[in-house]
């Protein structure tokens, strides 16, 4: 299916999360990348080796839990969009998502957006912690959104309300 | 009628990476150009590559060409640049027939040539696809990426390959509605990343669906498109409406290396590398002694492919012409080492496929 869709399907998808309780120690970088394709800027630009995809760049990158610090260099950094970072330290009924967003105008820090899954569908409110985006980000700006936990595996996306994007 | 050591035809990755690595090696080059602007078709793609480093990825396409006229510039009067000059012609004895700003013509010799022209879109047969609002969508990545102009409000992407769902993203960014993407095939030809960005958009992709026709009367109003079934026949009472304004047909890209058929390199159609290329070495060397090809020309490929093979080919091209480096055995095998890390993986075997019917 996923080949048709281009939509994750939930086993997929729980492939690519670390445990839960790793989430809940703190930021962690999510690399849903799926199919060997000939790129590796993710496992050149993490600065821990948390990344690796070896000598054959067309290897499926690894991420390794336990090194990684979710500091989330490679969110920018990866041409598919493919990489978010996840974060359940925060509160116990909720997640933060740092997740690219290449679309104008950005939205503002304490607005509430429409959360997306990986369909585009609607599925929760989210609301903006914080927008980064620096130079070294080369205009992918990330943005920081807080959703209720039980969204954990399925937000992926936002939209703002007064757009109607599709 | 001037005459030269090199000349590379076409200033897109593939020429640039060609002419910077054989002026490095010390060959004098005349690039020509047919646009008013270097950068072939780098100068579009807003979005960041793929690949390694030792191709720029994860740099944006449009960055790549300022890097790459950067570095050329470099070499100061190494590397001579012309545009809005046209190759039209090509004969026996390596004379290029250039028409420059569709006023001048005139005859270049070179001792080496690199032929770096690149391709060009496919079309689809089907009712009323001359109606205005129909294009590639090469051509409609060109109007918003270098002309900022909207094409129109909503589209419908007709080819789910990776030029496909890149210009669909890049129009949603540009404010633009896409209203589905369809292919034909059973599946997304795209990287799945690219596609998987559209998804989480909501913009619904379609496989085994083909465009029926396209209604309008001054202009497109709406396209009518169906299934397929796996012969690729359409089923009827599938028919689905779409009121659209644009249509962008992405149903591949050909080979543009006629100039080398005309001077009579030995040529194949082989369908792996989509249309008819010419025969040619590992080294990028057609059948000719001396003249070379490289990128889209010798068949279609990434970006960050035509760039190697423009490295390998400008330090072969000019090591012909005895501009041999100290390390020349180290760089032709470092290029020959990317080429196939590019193309190693899955998404490489139609591409090794097709090498091996197009090696000399």
């Amino acid at each position: 299916m996923f080949e048709q869709t281009a939509v994750a399907t939930r086993e997929m998808v729980l492939e690519k999360f670390p445990p839960i309780e790793r989430i809940d120690k703190g930021p962690v970088a999510v690399v849903e990348c799926y199919q060997k394709i000939p790129c590796n800027p993710c496992q050149t630009a993490c600065p821990f080796g948390a990344i690796q995809i070896g000598a054959d760049i067309n290897e499926i990158p690894r991420r390794d839990e336990a090194l990684c610090t979710g500091c989330g260099v490679c969110v920018a950094k990866c041409p598919g969009l493919s990489i978010m970072i996840v974060d359940g330290s925060k509160s116990a009924g909720t997640v933060e998502f740092r997740i690219p967003y290449e679309f104008l105008p950005l939205p503002q820090v304490g607005e509430r957006v429409l959360g997306l899954d990986r369909a585009g569908q609607p599925i929760c409110r989210a609301l903006v912690k914080k927008v980064m985006n620096p130079p070294a980000f080369d205009r992918t700006p990330v943005v920081t959104l807080e959703v209720e936990r039980k969204y954990l595996y399925d937000f992926r996306n936002f939209r703002r309300e007064a757009e109607a994007h599709g | 009628m001037r005459e030269l050591e090199l000349l590379i035809i076409g200033s897109g990755p593939a020429g640039l990476c060609a002419a910077i690595s054989a002026a490095s090696s010390g060959a004098k080059v005349l690039i020509l150009e047919r646009s008013f602007q270097p950068g072939g078709q780098l100068i579009k793609q807003t979005h960041m590559f793929f690949g390694s480093e030792r191709q720029y990825a994860s740099h944006r396409g449009v960055d790549i060409a300022d890097i790459l006229l950067r570095r050329a510039a470099e070499f100061g009067d190494r590397i001579e640049l012309m545009l809005n000059a046209t190759a039209v012609g090509f004969y026996e004895d390596n004379v290029v027939t250039v028409l420059k700003d569709e006023k001048e013509y005139f005859k270049i010799k070179a001792k080496s040539i690199i032929c770096a022209t690149g391709a060009f879109e496919k079309s689809l047969a089907f009712p009323n696809n001359d109606l205005p609002g129909i294009y590639g969508a090469g051509a409609v990545q060109t109007l918003m990426n270098v002309y900022g102009v909207r094409p129109g409000n909503r589209v419908l992407m007709v080819g789910a390959g990776n030029i496909g769902v890149i210009v669909s993203y890049q129009l949603m960014q540009a404010g633009i509605q896409v209203a589905a993407v369809l292919d034909a095939a059973p599946r997304i030809g795209a990287y799945l990343v690219h596609a998987s960005k559209l998804a989480r958009m909501g913009v619904p992709i379609l496989c085994s669906h083909t465009i029926k026709e396209a209604i309008g009367t001054d202009c497109l109003e709406a396209a009518v498109v169906c299934r397929v079934d796996q012969r690729f026949r359409p089923i009827p009472g599938t028919e689905r409406r779409f009121d659209v304004d644009v249509m962008c047909v992405s149903v591949g890209l050909s080979p543009l290396n006629e100039l080398l058929a005309m001077r009579g390199a030995a040529m194949r159609y082989v369908p792996q590398l989509s249309g008819t290329v010419p025969l040619r070495t590992v080294d990028c060397e057609t059948s000719i002694p001396g003249i070379y090809v490289a990128g889209d020309a010798s068949g279609i490929e990434e970006a960050s492919s035509a760039m190697a093979e423009g490295y390998l080919a400008g330090l072969c091209a000019a090591a012909g012409l005895g501009h041999v480096p100290e390390d020349y055995g180290a760089r032709r095998q470092e290029y020959l080492g990317q080429l196939e890390d590019l193309r190693s993986g899955p998404v490489g075997d139609r591409i090794r496929a097709g090498m091996k019917l197009s090696a000399l």
